[in-house]
């Protein structure tokens, strides 16, 4: 068990990194606590899979250090940093049975072999696999397959982190569910730090305690899913999470008010008691990292924009018209596209609420309105722990 | 269900490939079946023999003799080029520029016409002239391929391995490629040695490619021919005198037809049992 600190990480997978772009990773900075449940949600390609490889020892960093509880780890081999790591597709020894398999990493170590098989059948009863020990590994289904790489990791006890790169991926949906109750379960037993790497919004904020959002090589909020929803810290993490995404809408700032599009758009601050201390000094603002992202994709126009999710958007007389185009009904709400001028938005919309059917008018909820400057928040400022 | 026709009309689409599977492989076989039972002295006048030629060939001291020489010179070759060529697929780069001239230097043995890699070791190896048998002569060890049956045999299987080889390690290349990053890297978070590496990921996962080579290897050495028939033309004596060059020397060159189809066919029967049998147990092992 250990605390896991990255210090100024950058990796290339180049030999002489020049621009922006050669960088898998920009410059990470991060501390996972011990035991913590963590999940890290990107889209494909933002460099989730490095930053993994890069704590467990497959990848040296180009720069920076990686630290378990302190102490400088960076030069050392996976064997010796005391990590496991699931991988997307399950990895199993063929040639030997489940306890052979779960049996591995212990053998590798020379544990005494009474030792090895009381320890196989204690973790083989934890992960409902008791009754496969003498099957061949290759023989079993893909989710028992991930529980016996899961298993390898969980059969040492000396385990400092167990990672999990996008494990679900081959496992049939109705089994994704059972699984990540075990990965839950099995993570209160043992209080082990587990990471798991997905860009599956779902999976991610269904595990984690703490969710890590990277972006293009750069990390871009670490939250609770709460705050990830309620406040995101960047345009791109109010794209990628949530469903449908958050409304980025272009404005400009009049006092304590957001104007868009020639209306007058009221921005409160959060009514919870730790937004208080928010933003509380350009010192503490300054030491947030506010890494450079492209500008292609969700993030990283310039400018100013108003941020509202679609959950915090209503029919109301005393706001502004716009115009409804589309109306979907998805069960127990229906999300409603609506324009106004060239600008598109949408809406969610309880099952009971009307829509109305003449000179639609809406309102954003002003405690959940942002603004953001050149994709990142600034309006009302955000809450540091 | 609903009704169903059956009706055989199906049978005429697959008559084309009848016909030329016919042409190509039944015919030409029921001949060398139709010889194997009969004497003849010329003039295409034929006479029914029975088993005769089947008994003559299986008492046969000659025949035994080219037999147990087969299966050594086979259970030789396999036992160098299959460790062999694992081994060299194991030290060739999996990714790089170096990847490509690796690839063309192990096809180019392949790519030699037959006769030519014999008539290629036969000068190479000649103890008067050739760049091999010289050197090796001027070490001071006796070295005549011609004369000496030991000399004979090791030019034979080293001139086999240096062209065949390459084809095991392109096979075994091809099946270490295969291989996930994951598995090696997973490897690595386990603690797995080299060689732990080696008997649980790598082995197992060239297991398919690696019955493949031994099944080629196994059916083209055993019907060895061109390569020593060239070098050493059997000799000395009848040292080198492999199963199909036998074949040879009784149907063209004592124009012993009967005899001769007989003994086809028993070494083609020979061939085709074991590799059934090696087939079959491979897959067995691979349900299990």
């Amino acid at each position: 068990m250990a605390r896991i600190t990255l210090e100024q990480i950058r990796h290339s997978y180049l030999s002489a990194p020049s621009g922006d772009a050669d960088w898998a990773l920009k410059q990470i900075d991060l501390e996972w606590a011990d035991g913590g449940a963590y999940a890290l949600l990107g889209p494909s390609g933002c460099g989730k899979t490095t930053l993994l490889n890069i704590i467990s020892g497959l990848v040296r960093p180009s720069r920076g250090q990686v630290r378990f509880d302190g102490a400088d780890v960076t030069g050392l081999d996976p064997v010796d940093r005391h990590v496991a790591q699931v991988f997307q597709f399950p990895v199993i020894y063929d040639t030997m049975t489940v306890h052979g398999n779960l049996a591995f990493p212990l053998r590798n170590r020379a544990m005494p072999p009474d030792a090895v098989d009381a320890r196989v059948r204690e973790v083989a009863g934890m992960l409902d696999l008791q009754d496969k020990l003498s099957r061949r590994a290759s023989r079993l289904t893909a989710d028992e397959k991930q529980k016996i790489s899961l298993g390898r990791g969980l059969v040492r006890s000396d385990v400092n982190v167990i990672m999990f790169d996008e494990p679900l991926t081959v496992i049939d949906p109705h089994m994704k569910w059972v699984l990540r109750s075990k990965l839950k379960e099995l993570h209160r037993e043992f209080g082990v730090t587990m990471i798991y790497v997905t860009h599956d919004q779902t999976e991610a904020l269904t595990f984690a305690d703490t969710v890590v959002v990277m972006y293009d090589g750069a990390v871009v909020q670490v939250g609770t899913p709460v705050e990830l929803f309620e406040r995101p810290r960047h345009t791109f993490v109010g794209h990628f999470i949530g469903s449908p995404g958050m409304n980025v809408l272009p404005c400009t700032v009049d006092g304590a008010e957001a104007v868009f599009d020639g209306v007058p758009i009221p921005i409160a601050g959060d009514d919870d008691s730790d937004s208080d201390d928010a933003g509380s000094g350009p010192a503490r603002a300054a030491r947030v990292a506010r890494p450079r992202l492209s500008p292609s994709g969700a993030g990283g126009t310039s400018g100013l924009e108003l941020g509202v999710r679609p959950e915090f958007v209503c029919f109301s007389d005393d706001g502004f018209a716009v115009e409804v185009t589309k109306v979907d009904d998805v069960g127990r709400y229906r999300i409603v596209d609506i324009r106004r001028g060239s600008h598109l938005m949408k809406m969610v919309v309880g099952e009971n609420d009307t829509i109305p059917s003449e000179n639609p008018r809406i309102r954003f909820d002003p405690a959940h309105t942002r603004v953001y400057a050149d994709g990142w928040l600034v309006a009302p400022r955000e809450a540091e722990r | 269900m609903s009704t169903r026709t059956v009706n055989h009309r199906a049978w005429w689409l697959v008559a084309p490939v009848v016909v030329l599977v016919a042409f190509n492989a039944l015919i030409p076989m029921m001949t060398v079946v139709n010889y194997s039972f009969q004497e003849t002295f010329g003039d295409n006048v034929f006479f029914f023999e029975g088993f005769k030629w089947y008994e003559q060939v299986l008492t046969s001291e000659r025949f035994h003799a080219s037999f147990v020489r087969q299966i050594i010179f086979t259970g030789v070759i396999l036992a160098i080029e299959i460790p062999l060529g694992v081994a060299i697929a194991l030290t060739m780069p999996r990714r790089g520029p170096w990847v490509s001239v690796c690839l063309v230097l192990m096809a180019l043995p392949l790519l030699i016409p037959w006769n030519v890699v014999g008539a290629m070791w036969n000068i190479f190896a000649l103890p008067e002239i050739g760049l091999l048998g010289r050197t090796v002569n001027a070490m001071g060890i006796a070295y005549n391929f011609t004369q000496d049956p030991a000399s004979a045999w090791i030019t034979t299987v080293v001139m086999d391995v240096w062209h065949w080889t390459s084809l095991v390690v392109l096979l075994a290349y091809a099946g270490l490629c295969s291989i996930p990053d994951a598995y090696y890297q997973a490897a690595k978070i386990d603690g797995a040695s080299a060689w732990a590496v080696f008997r649980h990921i790598e082995l197992p996962k060239m297991k398919r490619v690696l019955t493949i080579a031994i099944l080629l290897r196994f059916m083209d050495s055993f019907m060895i021919y061109t390569e020593p028939f060239v070098l050493t033309g059997g000799g000395p004596g009848n040292t080198t005198t492999f199963l199909s060059i036998d074949l040879v020397k009784a149907a063209l060159g004592q124009f012993d037809l009967g005899p001769a189809a007989a003994m086809s066919l028993v070494y083609f029967l020979i061939v085709l049992l074991v590799c059934y049998v090696f087939f079959t147990a491979v897959m067995r092992g691979e349900e299990r």
